[in-house]
């Protein structure tokens, strides 16, 4: 059975391509994200509040190390099979590197609907992830010696948005704890369900909006768009494995690894590296690999992942 | 009573907001001391740009100031966002009160 919240996405993305006149406001959908992103934040920092935390450093370091990966590899594929210069390849490839907050709130939804337990760093893996990739995307488009503005780009990577928004609702989640977090509950965790759906509305039509885009692009771009999140699931369960993650905490990392990122990574390859083409990716991450990983995607990951980690549950 | 009235610019450009930190960090670096910005949408040779998120949002940036200094923002916004960013910009004449503001 499908989830409601993605009976909302398909609703946007049939009004989207019905070229319906259905628009949210933008405030809307920056308020949405933002509750999103506070509520995936709270929630792991509750969690994290009852465990100790050195054990997970390098659990970190996992973490990046396949985001990196993730990148390098897409990259290499671009390049070789793509044929792609080598800006498109490095900002494309930055892009499935990086991670999609609105996937993994999906594959939130879907652990939480079929009552499967994740582990609460989880949420961490998708801040810690979200930046390396921009950093492997932007050295292999200029190479470390040119004049890239460092500054400005951990600036603009560091404090984006999607981090402060995680970490520091990690942070009130922790020094709050369950009790601290009782008042406020009602918004953040019982109506997450609500305001993930409406902002799946909005994706739906975002999505809509690249099939023209998509069209031009050719069968490459789809093809990989399909075939990189398989890949990039496979290597985050591997990475899942070795931490010794449940089937709920594997599959939440396959999800994560298979996502491609679509606020960060654009806005800030944009500026690093301006002559790549952002209509590319977005046709990829957007058109293809978002609605692929919360259609079809997530179910599979999770079957994998049972499949290849069944024993420790 | 005669208004002081004299001859300005008005330099008015289009781009993507995704620029509009560095862009406007540029323009103070150079010496403009005044600009509006506003949110904008439009279609143009990139395609439609309508703002509903992020990557598709764009601004307009308004800079009334002497035509030497416009000169020398145009040749700069040439040189540095031309090639790569979906940016138009044009110039008005305009008269203002005040001069000494702009």
């Amino acid at each position: 059975m499908i989830d409601v919240v993605v009976l909302f996405f398909l609703l946007g993305l049939l009004a989207g391509l019905a070229r319906s006149e259905l628009k949210l406001p933008p405030a809307l959908y920056d308020s949405l994200s933002l509750l999103l992103l506070l509520a995936i934040g709270l929630k792991g920092g509750e969690g994290l509040a009852r465990q100790p935390l050195l054990p997970l450093l390098p659990q970190l370091g996992g973490v990046i190390l396949l985001g990196m990966a993730q990148t390098l590899i897409g990259y290499i594929a671009l390049r070789r099979f793509g044929r792609f210069d080598r800006a498109n390849a490095a900002a494309i490839a930055a892009h499935y590197g990086s991670v999609s907050v609105a996937t993994f709130a999906v594959g939130v939804n879907w652990l939480n609907v079929r009552g499967i337990a994740f582990e609460p760093q989880l949420p961490i893996f998708l801040a810690v992830m979200e930046v390396p990739a921009i950093l492997v995307g932007i050295v292999l488009a200029r190479g470390m010696a040119t004049k890239t503005d460092w500054r400005r780009i951990a600036h603009e990577s560091f404090l984006g948005k999607g981090v402060v928004l995680l970490l520091g609702g990690m942070a009130i989640g922790w020094v709050a704890g369950p009790e601290g977090l009782a008042p406020i509950r009602p918004l953040f965790f019982d109506l997450f369900k609500g305001v993930l759906a409406i902002f799946l509305l909005e994706m739906g039509l975002i999505v809509a909006r690249q099939t023209s885009e998509l069209r031009r692009r050719g069968l490459f771009v789809v093809g990989f768009g399909l075939i990189m999140p398989g890949f990039s699931a496979i290597l985050g369960i591997a990475c899942g494995m070795a931490m010794g993650l449940s089937v709920g905490g594997l599959t939440l990392l396959a999800t994560l690894a298979a996502s491609a990122s679509y606020i960060a990574v654009p806005a800030t390859m944009r500026l690093a590296v301006p002559e790549a083409n952002p209509g590319l990716s977005l046709a990829a991450v957007l058109g293809v690999t978002f609605p692929f990983n919360i259609l079809i995607g997530i179910p599979i990951y999770h079957w994998l992942a049972s499949m290849l980690a069944g024993g420790n549950s | 009573m005669s208004l002081e009235i004299e001859k300005r610019v008005l330099l008015t450009l289009v781009t993507e907001a995704v620029v509009e930190q560095s862009l406007l960090a540029d323009l103070d670096r150079l010496g403009l001391r005044g600009y509006t910005v506003t949110n904008a949408r439009g279609r143009g040779n990139r395609g439609v740009r309508d703002a509903a998120w992020d990557e598709a949002a764009n601004i307009r940036v308004e800079i009334v100031c002497k035509r030497d200094l416009a000169e020398l923002l145009l040749a700069h916004l040439r040189d540095h966002y031309y090639a790569n960013y979906a940016m138009i910009t044009f110039l008005h004449e305009v008269e203002v009160m005040r001069p000494e503001k702009f």
